[in-house]
């Protein structure tokens, strides 16, 4: 039985080579970098000054320029974890046990500034920081879902079997999602149903919708970058009697930048 | 794949379908606790708790808002379009309160069946758009 | 438009510019902490190769 045509897996091979990674990476940074930098700058300029106030909530409203685009990178970045947990559970590739670890402490950020981001949302609007709805306390667990993947990761100290464990609690974990996305259809929530992922059509006025949008893009390529960075330094850590490693640590241009 | 690989995917797939039906039936059963408020329906039905606090939601009917005496005490009727129940506040409420919004409100029934809440939260609709649009959109319904 | 109104956010100002606060000053360390833990890490495993064959 094969899945992939022998180029690709070659070519897939070569990539999950850790010198490989941690050499390409390097080069792709700025670039990513760059990109996020000038999407970030749109998006903000867009949402805080172009975007015209809500009919409800006047300026308020301009919060969910980050608080949405958290608020789904914190799941988009938990079911990436779940997916590399799963491929380095079952083909044993320490790349994607490393890009695993690497999203769990991006997505707990995100997680967390989801929260918060919300809280401070919620006061003016609603009269409250916090309440125990369906929503609001899933996505809590899902930031101790995140903190506990890092937690074990920490405390095993042997890498791969934490790998493995990590994995397992995150692919567990992955039941809370589809409970997050849909809390708001399947109970009486305080917090609002989707407004951009509706069937029909958003209902947010397209002038205020571009800007969200160019923040969420904006968000996946900071994901990428933090991610990247985060591996980087896993890699060197775990790979640290490596030649490759000893050849990058002797080359004097390297031991400053 | 490798038959050592099929089984470990194939392991990992039926732990997610057994954790996620355990977790399913676990909602289901606690459905009821999920539910952040009660709908102006069930108190009608008698479904809400009596001598208790819980959380009531729905939509502040149009011009039943008042302020009976000079405090800040408000009065108003709650709807979710099929039965409506009055309710009492008195403090400060949130900027998004007013009338045609929706509300999840906190407090107890008492004697004569009006809700007196302790504390008025509002629930914001997913819609957003400038001023000038709203007004628009009213234009138009009011010209069909 | 002027910068004063736009500061105000309407009257908001606390809650948006503490949001925005908050989400930059994670999304920053997400980035610093793990470049500067790199970079000590290259720096102390050159120190330790260069003990060991001098």
């Amino acid at each position: 039985m094969k899945f992939i045509p022998d180029p690709i897996g070659r070519f897939c091979h070569r990539m999950a080579s850790p010198p490989h990674f941690y050499a390409l990476s390097g080069k792709l940074l700025p670039w990513l970098t760059g990109i996020f930098l000038i999407l970030l700058a749109c998006g903000l300029y867009g949402g805080l000054y172009l975007a015209p106030p809500d009919y409800q909530q006047g300026d308020s409203y301009r919060i969910i320029y980050i608080h949405v685009p958290s608020a789904w990178m914190s799941l988009f970045i938990y079911i990436v974890m779940a997916i590399t947990g799963a491929i380095g559970l079952i083909w044993r590739i320490k790349l994607a046990e490393i890009v695993a670890i690497s999203s769990a402490s991006v997505g707990a950020s995100f997680t967390f500034i989801a929260l918060v981001t919300g809280s401070l949302w919620g006061k003016p609007m609603w009269g409250t920081w916090w309440v125990w709805d369906a929503r609001l306390t899933s996505e809590l667990i899902l930031l101790f879902l995140y903190l506990g993947v890092i937690g074990l990761y920490n405390a095993i100290d042997d890498k791969r079997t934490a790998s493995k464990a990590v994995a397992i609690l995150a692919l567990v974990g992955v039941v809370n999602i589809p409970i997050i996305h849909y809390s708001v259809e399947w109970w009486n929530t305080l917090h609002q149903g989707p407004t951009v992922t509706k069937m029909d059509k958003p209902s947010i006025h397209v002038s205020m919708l571009i800007p969200l949008l160019l923040m969420a893009i904006a968000f996946k390529f900071y994901y990428v970058i933090a991610m990247l960075q985060r591996a980087r330094l896993e890699l060197l850590q775990r790979e640290r009697t490596a030649a490759w490693v000893k050849k990058l640590v002797s080359e004097p241009s390297n031991s400053s930048s | 794949m490798k038959p050592i690989r099929r089984q470990r995917l194939i392991l990992i797939i039926l732990m997610i379908a057994g954790i996620g039906t355990a977790v399913g039936f676990a909602l289901k059963s606690f459905n009821d606790n999920l539910m952040y408020f009660f709908s102006t329906t069930d108190v009608d039905n008698g479904k809400a708790p009596k001598d208790a606090l819980f959380r009531l939601g729905g939509m502040v009917v149009k011009g039943t808002v008042e302020r009976p005496g000079d405090g800040l005490t408000v009065r108003f009727k709650l709807t979710d379009f099929s039965k409506e129940v009055t309710v009492e506040y008195t403090g400060i409420l949130p900027d998004l309160f007013r009338e045609g919004q929706g509300i999840v409100a906190n407090g107890k029934l008492d004697a004569r069946g009006v809700f007196v809440a302790e504390e008025v939260l509002a629930k914001h609709d997913e819609n957003y758009m400038p001023p000038e649009v709203k007004a628009s959109l009213k234009q138009e319904l009011k010209n069909q | 438009m002027n910068l004063q109104e736009f500061l105000a956010m309407g009257g908001y100002a606390f809650y948006v510019w503490v949001s925005y606060g908050i989400c930059f000053a994670v999304l920053l360390a997400n980035i610093v902490l793990p470049v500067m833990q790199r970079k000590q890490l290259i720096r102390q495993l050159a120190e330790k190769q260069q003990r060991q064959q001098p």
